[in-house]
């Protein structure tokens, strides 16, 4: 069985409001897919969807070619995390583990060797409703490998977690998707995904706007930019701009500059007078890739709107 | 794209069986402390309560100026408490033989009657009775078979106190006078009546274990207290109770088999308090012989006793027990949906309609095992103490068992209410209020004499609240008149009954929240 969660053509509404509109992606084995979007972008209802929570007025949600409510030892194919805060407060995490353990027939060991891997320590055996935001998602990922499952869904792990304990995720998530397990991760923030996601699925307004792999879509961000540095900022835009290239700041002496060849950029500024201590060829950042797409997707904006008010 | 090798999980697979999933729901169970603290509580409050009416409650029988302990009532063969207390014109019988007489006239005496309570009138109450015995010596409480004339039930053939068959109804005169035989043959009794003496009709047969071969055989007359039972002012009713006494006149005696002695003997079985003004200055009980007519005059009865301590009273603390019980079980499904839980759970059992029967299984077991726990000591003890606050009515073994266990069975179906209401409420508080509303509510309104008394009968026949009947040690018995109502212990359904309806509204709710639970998006 191939370990994969295939989305397709997903609709569903509460009420008036459309939460999914033809959401369609594939997570695949080995790989971090991120799942990225605005609040209400339908990421969550997606997740639900695949786990049988909630279901689709059409489309169809598969785990690793099955439907989520057909499997029969579910923890062992697929590890969810949807809300670290569901937890009963007067239960330890451990205890919480135990449950979830001995519902596929597995046992304390199990449960000691996960709080282990995720560093819950002394906590495990607290009980969890004085538990930070931190090590909420700490158990939540526990739960979600207590079946050692190929694929693992997180919705939004990085929220609530401190920059180590976001270190700590990103490490955590490619040493999974190395081991070759599909691993989808929704998350607001792109910068979030940064290093670790190699597959992108962006979603707005419960459709889909972007399925790429990051590599491609860093250097398509990067294509025809030059990174510049020069103590004279203000000098060198007017001169750049002047020559009808888009220039953005990107620190106290750097630039990026669209639109012009590296050539044409150092002998603009020779013939200015403009000095520069670096011209490079510009490499994107993954949040600034993103911000691209969105322009793009914003740019489809009244489009969808148009739809949305006609029905 | 990454041509990536898919992970495969080196441990050995897990089967979500059903098994597994009560192994959850238990593990959930138990690692929540106020959830098995809530349990305890129900076990601890169920002991406690019953141990107080001991406390408070002391009666006393008075001899005059004396007082005495008031006498516990014998015991039946059955192991229940029995009224035996009867005039017995007797002899001994040993082997096979028999009895044959004929009853010419029944009459008797009901002291200050209603409505005004001021005069001695002459009649017979329904349960008089007159008749001839066969019976396992004088002792109260031993084995018998009867054949009888009745107040107002005609005759009868009644064994064992508990066992009571009709034959012809009528009643006697000098006119026309009954005949009664009892032949014995081994331990079994058969009896017969016939209105010249020569075609006999079968009216029953008794068949007396471990009768001994010496019995003693012969004429008996009783008649239990005029009972009326007056409405209260508040709701519920009053009960009061007159002296009666019933003089029967037999001829034609006739005995077969081995009997012992020429004359008869006379004895007031079971008469240890004494004896009353009536009995005193105008007729006093026993036998007047002349010629071959026997007068045989007596009072008390040879029934069941209904009188007295029920020995439940000592579990009066389950009604507040059950409602911890009820707090716990639809709390262990409610804080699910309270804190977002019940999505983990149902993503590790997504066959869901399982889900709730697991937890009904859970909580049903916890719960029958702590009232199991509470009813096997607070029963005991409880009936110990309540024995010195005034007679407790003995019940067999078996009954006592009955009750214990059912009481444990009536925590477990309460809970497997209590939890489907919280899976159809989803809320904690309702879900509570609701359970408490259905069953505790119903059988407190019923029990404690507010209501009328056929209101009170109906709530509990109706409502949830009708499994308390399996916690009743004595039942309804037709051939005692007594004041059966929900405010003395009588419930209206006999114990499997009611016990019965409680099980369908616990099995209907659960159904309803499995379907749901499979429906719904959560």
């Amino acid at each position: 069985m191939e370990a994969t969660i295939e989305v397709t053509g997903l609709r569903k509404r509460f009420g008036r409001t459309t939460a999914l509109d033809g959401m369609t992606f594939t997570a695949r084995p080995g790989l971090v897919t991120g799942l990225v979007g605005p609040d209400g972008a339908g990421k969550s209802t997606a997740m639900r969807v695949v786990l049988g929570l909630d279901t689709a007025d059409e489309g169809t949600a598969l785990v690793g070619g099955r439907p989520y409510r057909s499997l029969r030892d579910p923890l062992c194919q697929v590890g969810a995390l949807l809300d670290a805060d569901a937890l009963h407060p007067n239960r330890s995490g451990r205890n919480h583990l135990l449950w979830l353990a001995r519902s596929h027939g597995l046992g304390a060991r199990r449960v000691d060797e996960l709080i282990e891997r995720v560093g819950l320590g002394d906590a495990a055996r607290r009980r969890a409703g004085g538990y930070s935001p931190g090590v909420r998602v700490r158990l939540g990922i526990a739960a979600a490998l207590i079946g050692d499952p190929p694929v693992l869904m997180l919705d939004e792990p990085f929220d609530g977690l401190d920059p180590e304990g976001v270190d700590w995720l990103r490490g955590l998530l490619r040493s999974l998707a190395e081991e070759g397990r599909a691993v989808l991760v929704s998350t607001p923030l792109m910068s979030e995904l940064q290093g670790v996601a190699g597959h992108l699925v962006v979603a707005w307004r419960g459709r889909v706007v972007a399925d790429t792999g990051v590599a491609e879509l860093v250097a398509d961000a990067s294509r025809g930019r030059v990174a510049l540095r020069t103590t004279a900022r203000p000098e060198a835009m007017t001169a750049l701009a002047g020559a009808g290239a888009a220039v953005a700041v990107t620190g106290r002496e750097t630039l990026t500059v669209a639109g012009l060849a590296p050539e044409r950029v150092v002998a603009l500024l020779d013939a200015e007078g403009v000095p520069f201590s670096e011209v490079a060829a510009h490499r994107a950042t993954l949040e600034e890739a993103y911000m691209d797409l969105t322009r793009d997707a914003v740019g489809f904006e009244p489009v969808a709107g148009g739809e949305e008010s006609a029905r | 794209m990454t041509a990536a090798t898919p992970y495969r999980s080196v441990r050995p697979r897990g089967r979500d069986g059903f098994l597994r999933l009560l192994r959850a729901e238990w593990t959930k169970f138990r690692t929540v402390r106020g959830w098995v603290a809530g349990m305890t509580a129900a076990a601890l409050v169920t002991v406690l309560v019953g141990l107080l009416p001991a406390v408070g409650g002391h009666s006393s029988c008075g001899m005059g100026e004396v007082e005495t302990a008031c006498p516990a009532d014998p015991v039946g063969p059955g192991g229940q408490a029995v009224k035996d207390r009867f005039s017995f014109v007797h002899r001994t019988l040993t082997g096979d033989g028999g009895i044959t007489v004929r009853v010419t006239s029944m009459s008797g005496v009901i002291t200050y009657p209603p409505p005004n309570h001021d005069t001695i009138v002459p009649g017979l109450v329904p349960w008089a009775k007159a008749g001839i015995i066969v019976k396992d010596g004088t002792r109260p409480g031993s084995a018998y078979a009867a054949v009888m004339l009745t107040g107002a039930h005609g005759v009868r053939m009644q064994h064992d106190f508990t066992e009571d068959v009709p034959g012809r109804p009528g009643g006697v005169s000098a006119a026309s006078p009954r005949w009664l035989r009892l032949d014995r043959s081994g331990d079994t009794i058969t009896g017969y009546e016939s209105a010249d003496g020569t075609r006999w009709t079968e009216v029953g047969t008794a068949r007396l274990a471990g009768l001994p071969d010496t019995v003693r055989i012969g004429l008996f007359v009783t008649s239990p207290g005029d009972l009326t039972v007056t409405p209260g002012e508040i709701g519920g009713s009053g009960e009061q109770v007159r002296f009666t006494q019933a003089t029967a006149v037999f001829d034609n005696v006739g005995v077969r088999g081995t009997t012992g002695g020429g004359a008869w003997s006379s004895e007031e079985v079971g008469a240890e308090d004494g004896m009353t003004d009536w009995e005193r200055h105008h007729r006093p009980a026993g036998l007047v012989e002349s010629g071959g007519t026997l007068t045989v005059t007596g009072s008390g009865d040879i029934a069941p006793s209904t009188e007295g301590q029920v020995v439940e009273r000592a579990l009066t603390g389950a009604t507040v027990a059950l409602i911890a019980v009820i707090a716990v079980a639809a709390m262990f499904v409610t804080a699910e949906y309270r804190r977002g839980l019940i999505h983990t759970t149902l993503t590790a059992s997504p066959r869901r309609g399982r889900v709730p029967v697991a937890k009904a299984l859970v909580i049903g077991a916890v719960a029958f095992a702590t009232g199991l726990a509470a009813a096997a000591v607070a029963l005991p003890i409880g009936t110990r103490l309540l024995a010195e606050g005034g007679p407790v009515l003995r019940v067999s073994s078996l009954t006592e068992l009955r009750v214990i266990v059912g009481t444990a069975a009536l925590f477990a179906v309460v809970a497997v209410l209590a939890l489907a209401l919280g899976a159809l409420l989803r809320r904690g508080v309702a879900a509570i209020a609701a359970a408490v509303a259905l069953i505790v509510v119903p059988y407190v309104l019923a029990t404690v004499s507010v209501l009328p008394d056929e209101a009170a009968r109906w709530l509990l026949r109706l409502t949830p609240a009708a499994g308390f009947a399996i916690q009743q040690s004595v039942p309804e018995y037709a051939h005692v008149l007594g004041h059966y109502a929900p405010s003395t212990g009588y419930l209206p359904l006999p114990p499997w009954a009611g016990f019965a309806v409680l099980c369908g509204y616990a099995g209907v709710a659960l159904a309803l929240a499995a379907v749901r639970f499979g429906r719904r998006d959560v």
